[in-house]
């Protein structure tokens, strides 16, 4: 990618050019982070509070997406299949055999994880542009995919699928409403995610997956293995977006081949380049943004939303080029050179 | 400190209070404003069904400018859901739990009122006649709060089969459906009138949406030796049903869903003069048919088009349809006599009698009961004479099941 010479190294990598914060910073940080993430679940109506779950899921999809686009280089447009394989796993699991929405994340993880790594084996030999259109094809396909008649008795045909949200467990204290329990559970499993994708990018595989997007060449020669890491790569970005879609399916209480039409993964990468290319926080961004910002253009015209929508789009490409998450860290360059 | 922002702040919480207090009570309803909420795709794959939430718009503005209903203005709250099932989701939760809506109106689309069929009915929110033909959403044993309003596609299989038993008491059918909630709708349909004797009576095939050509579905159909023929089929395949039937030199008696009488997208692709006399049916008054022009029912119609949507496009058959089903739900607000609980609403809803509405065809008469969730059960045919469909006979009932 062309881009890359502009994309900023995470901040763990140059954590050692910068003075390192204090462990109290660092301790009131993960509490102001806390706070921020529990306060909404009681300070907002229910409405806001399922929008702002949404939001959350979403973030965690672009994530996913941004595992392998952002980090390693491959650019895919299909990853609202993923999505809609994770929804389903879940869905069928629920619905059909009644497991506990737990029990079917990690089935969900590994079946999303093990498509991906099988698509990462073409993505070896179609590089840039061609790889773009595979994905997309597979983007295409899927909602036609699951109306085919062979596995109507599972995934419910153009009908769909029914289920119902977890319950709030009984031992919690207090009174959980459904909406805020489902808030908590798609932040819980948010955090989560975020925190090993972040673990994985700050390490000695992280720099791997970015040296084979900068300069593949020279990443050979320094001796990685760059079939392995680009198939993993998809493997894991995989992953994440389905555990994402589990969590929509449950949410929404409802999967049909109409919910994971080509938008989704329009959406997503929207989504990823709004919030930051290569960037962990950045994707939370993207996920807030791909749902408030169709509802604003949408208040602002009833007429032809889609033109707003694309106006903000474009002004915001404008006004911040590298997303929100370089935004951030202009400001937080800012603030160090002050102090 | 007292300043004159909190002293404004203190007199808005003032005001707001009892407002609140009494939004508790009735939703979406204030002693001046009656709520009504509605989701449509603005966006997205069926943007072009965008025009029957325009038309409602404008309705309601109409039902304002002559003084609103009970002393009431409606507040007509539209969103774009984008054909999306998640977005209608959304959508609704914002209409029912932030914009407090009376009851929701008219949402489009099949997929997107499943998904929040539930929802709905689990919070009692009445959910008012759909802008889908299917036929679940007359269950009011299941879901007592949803209603739809327009044919299903199960009682227009049921109009058909009464015409050919009467055209045909031994007739041998062969039956051509899409394999999904649409086209089963019909083999249910056929089910109910022809009971012990479907085994006996019925060549049934099915496709799926993703086959290429509906061919050999065709030709095995002839094989079977069947004199009648119903295709359930969506546009693209109905043409070329009617174009294999012609060529095969079949001649059945063919009845065609209303899904696919469009004469740009089926009759003409197919070869005009390839589906002469087949048969299919309306309940609408089409709007560009010359036997209406003088309809009085029709010139309310226009007059209200020219007067609040004089650039909409007086051929599409949506305006029509969406001033079909307003006027309905005008009656129903009617019947309510200012009383808009959301209980009072359903019940109002269940006891429409033989209600008139000017852009259904004449003898087509709404009717509901705390037994019947399907206001239009009656339709009439139509034969494809070359150029146009051409209504003949009497309004046929579907049946009672």
């Amino acid at each position: 990618m062309s881009a890359s010479e502009n994309i900023p190294l995470p901040a763990g990598l140059t954590a050692a050019a910068r003075p390192s914060l204090a462990g109290w910073q660092r301790g009131l940080l993960v509490v102001a982070g806390a706070v921020v993430a529990i306060a909404p679940a009681f300070l907002l109506e229910s409405f806001q509070l399922f929008q702002l779950t949404t939001a959350v899921i979403m973030g965690l999809a672009v994530l996913g997406l941004n595992m392998v686009t952002g980090y390693n280089g491959q650019i895919s447009l299909g990853h609202g299949a993923f999505y809609a394989l994770g929804a389903y796993s879940t869905a069928i699991l629920m619905s059909h055999l009644d497991w506990s929405f737990w029990a079917t994340l990690p089935v969900s993880a590994a079946v999303c994880g093990l498509v991906g790594y099988g698509i990462g084996f073409p993505a070896l030999r179609l590089g840039g542009l061609y790889l773009a259109l595979t994905t997309f094809s597979l983007a295409v396909a899927v909602p036609q995919i699951l109306k085919y008649k062979a596995f109507e008795d599972w995934t419910g045909g153009v009908q769909g699928l029914f289920l119902v949200k977890p319950d709030a467990p009984a031992w919690l204290p207090g009174e959980l409403t459904s909406d805020q329990w489902m808030y908590f559970v798609a932040v819980i499993v948010a955090a989560a995610c975020f925190l090993l994708c972040w673990n994985l990018i700050r390490g000695r595989i992280g720099r791997a997956l970015m040296a084979t997007r900068d300069h593949p060449v020279a990443a050979e020669a320094m001796g990685m293995d760059i079939a392995t890491l680009k198939t993993r790569a998809f493997a894991v970005s995989a992953m994440v977006t389905g555990i994402a879609g589990s969590l929509s399916a449950v949410a929404i209480e409802f999967v049909a081949p109409d919910s994971f039409s080509l938008m989704v993964s329009i959406t997503l990468f929207v989504g990823m380049v709004v919030g930051g290319v290569a960037s962990i926080l950045g994707s939370l961004f993207g996920g807030l943004f791909v749902i408030f910002v169709p509802n604003i253009a949408e208040a602002i015209s009833k007429a032809a939303p889609g033109v707003i929508y694309g106006i903000i789009l474009i002004a915001f490409l404008f006004i911040l080029p590298d997303g929100f998450a370089g935004l951030l860290r202009r400001i937080a360059g800012r603030l160090r050179r002050r102090g | 400190m007292l300043n004159r922002r909190t002293l404004l702040g203190a007199a808005a919480g003032a005001l707001a209070a009892p407002s609140l207090v009494r939004a508790q009570d009735l939703p979406g309803v204030t002693a001046s404003e009656l709520r009504i909420g509605n989701t449509m795709p603005y966006s997205g794959p069926a943007s072009a069904y965008g025009s029957i939430g325009r038309s409602h718009q404008h309705f309601f503005r109409m039902i304002n400018d002559q003084g609103g209903i009970a002393g009431r203005k409606i507040n007509f709250i539209t969103y774009d859901d984008g054909y999306s099932p998640p977005k209608t989701v959304e959508q609704t939760r914002r209409l029912v739990e932030q914009d407090r809506v009376a009851f929701l109106f008219n949402p489009l689309g099949t997929a997107s009122n499943s998904a929040i069929l539930r929802y709905v009915n689990q919070r009692k929110v009445p959910h008012l006649f759909l802008s889908t033909g299917a036929d679940k959403w007359g269950n009011y044993q299941d879901t007592p709060w949803t209603i739809g309003w327009q044919p299903s596609y199960r009682t227009e299989a049921q109009i058909y089969m009464k015409h050919m038993l009467e055209q045909k008491p031994n007739a041998k059918l062969a039956l051509l459906y899409q394999n999904d909630d649409f086209g089963k709708d019909y083999l249910t349909g056929v089910k109910d009138i022809l009971g012990s004797r479907f085994d006996s009576m019925v060549k049934v095939v099915s496709y799926e949406a993703t086959d290429p050509t509906i061919d050999s579905q065709v030709v095995s159909l002839q094989a079977s030796g069947a004199d009648t023929l119903l295709t359930a089929a969506t546009p693209k395949f109905a043409a070329q049903a009617i174009r294999r039937v012609a060529d095969l030199g079949w001649k059945p008696l063919h009845y065609l869903t209303n899904v696919s009488i469009s004469v740009g997208t089926v009759m003409e692709p197919a070869g005009a003069e390839r589906g002469i006399g087949i048969i299919t049916s309306a309940y609408l008054k089409d709007p560009t048919d010359p036997g209406w022009a003088n309809d009085a029912g029709m010139n309310q119609w226009r007059a209200f088009m020219q007067k609040y949507i004089p650039d909409g496009d007086m051929k599409d058959g949506s305006f029509p349809f969406a001033f079909g089903v307003a006027t309905t739900l005008m009656q129903v607000l009617k019947q309510c006599e200012g009383n808009f609980a959301r209980e009072n609403i359903m019940r109002q809803v269940a006891s429409i009698k033989d209600l008139e509405v000017p852009t259904l065809i004449p003898g087509i008469r709404v009717n509901t009961a705390p037994d019947n969730f399907h206001p239009i059960r009656h339709m009439q045919l139509q034969k494809w004479t070359g150029t146009t469909w051409e209504r003949f006979g009497s309004v046929i009932e579907g049946a009672k099941v």
